[in-house]
């Protein structure tokens, strides 16, 4: 059993609302060698996961014509901002379907505003 | 430091991020409150102990009542030995305050219960061939000894038996957190027994030693 509700989660303030679909700019810091900086990845969010400490997202973009999936952990302190740029409307929360998509086919429609 | 354990209840398992974020299993324990209710002394019982309750009972029984008087109702009894000298008193409470982050503990439980359990889940034999006709003797132990000489079955072999529930010590954990509002301990690793188990954390042995070098 996860016990995870008993231990206090860190809540970064710097992470929007966003859900399957949404097209989102995260930011998370790299490391290298002994410098630290900050990497943007944009792309669309294809699942979230739940689980307390272990919640996490991943997020597909095309780069260079090559399909790239990154997963970010919610909680981890090495993750700084999300921010929601597009939301998408979808009728699934696992978007697994888009990986078989390419070009034209791959979009998805915008949520309607209210 | 100042007892060198409490009795507390394993409450399982979840993962947290550290400050270079990376990840860390960590068991959830429960520890103390306990009540201190009788010390032994060297002249009266031939050792130094400190004698601990822990936990509720809903009805205790006349004798326990009689020992713990007026402290309350109480479900377990053990004893610690003290370290660094200090001294309590009869309905003294001691909490996580004996053990900050950083600190190795050590953590003993029942571990779980498995049954009558064979050879190759208990000792990890191999088992017998799957195929090549074969029959009956996929999990068998093979042979558990000589012909005429020795004309016994040596002591000590290893044969199927009971499994679990037995006395389990885990060493050197890592506290990587602790909340003295909840009474909550965040230990690196696996910690024996079930959730809900009741466990005993000590102040790890090797820390013990490392400590004694250093006076």
């Amino acid at each position: 059993m996860d016990v995870s509700n008993l231990v206090e989660l860190s809540s970064n303030p710097n992470i929007e609302e966003f859900g399957p679909g949404d097209t989102v700019k995260v930011s998370a810091k790299v490391v290298e060698g002994e410098r630290e900086r900050i990497q943007v990845f944009e792309g669309v969010v294809i699942r979230k996961n739940k689980g307390g400490g272990g919640a996490n997202f991943t997020v597909r973009r095309i780069a260079h014509g090559i399909g790239v999936e990154r997963t970010f952990n919610v909680h981890s302190p090495r993750l700084e901002k999300v921010q929601v740029v597009r939301e998408g409307r979808v009728r699934r929360a696992r978007l697994y379907y888009l990986r078989g998509l390419t070009g034209k086919a791959a979009r998805i429609k915008e949520k309607a505003r209210v | 430091m100042a007892l060198e354990g409490l009795i507390g209840k394993k409450l399982g398992m979840t993962q947290i991020f550290d400050d270079r974020g990376v990840v860390h299993s960590v068991t959830v324990v429960e520890a103390g409150p306990v009540t201190v209710t009788q010390i032994k002394t060297a002249t009266k019982e031939g050792y130094d102990a400190v004698q601990v309750a822990y936990g509720e009972k809903k009805k205790p029984n006349k004798p326990m009542r009689g020992h713990f008087k007026k402290l309350g109702d109480f479900r377990m009894l053990k004893e610690f030995k003290t370290l660094d000298g200090v001294e309590y008193a009869i309905g003294d409470k001691v909490g996580l305050e004996i053990f900050s982050e950083g600190d190795l503990v050590d953590v003993q439980g029942t571990s779980r219960g498995r049954g009558f359990a064979g050879g190759v889940r208990l000792h990890h034999f191999r088992g017998g061939p799957k195929t090549h006709g074969q029959s009956d003797r996929h999990r068998a132990p093979g042979s558990i000894g000589a012909g005429t000489t020795p004309g016994r079955v040596l002591k000590g072999q290893k044969m199927a038996a009971h499994m679990g529930s037995e006395y389990v010590t885990a060493k050197n954990l890592k506290v990587l957190a602790k909340d003295e509002a909840k009474g909550l301990l965040l230990l690196e690793g696996a910690v024996p027994g079930a959730t809900n188990g009741t466990v005993t954390v000590y102040v790890a042995q090797k820390q013990r030693k490392i400590a004694k070098k250093k006076k």
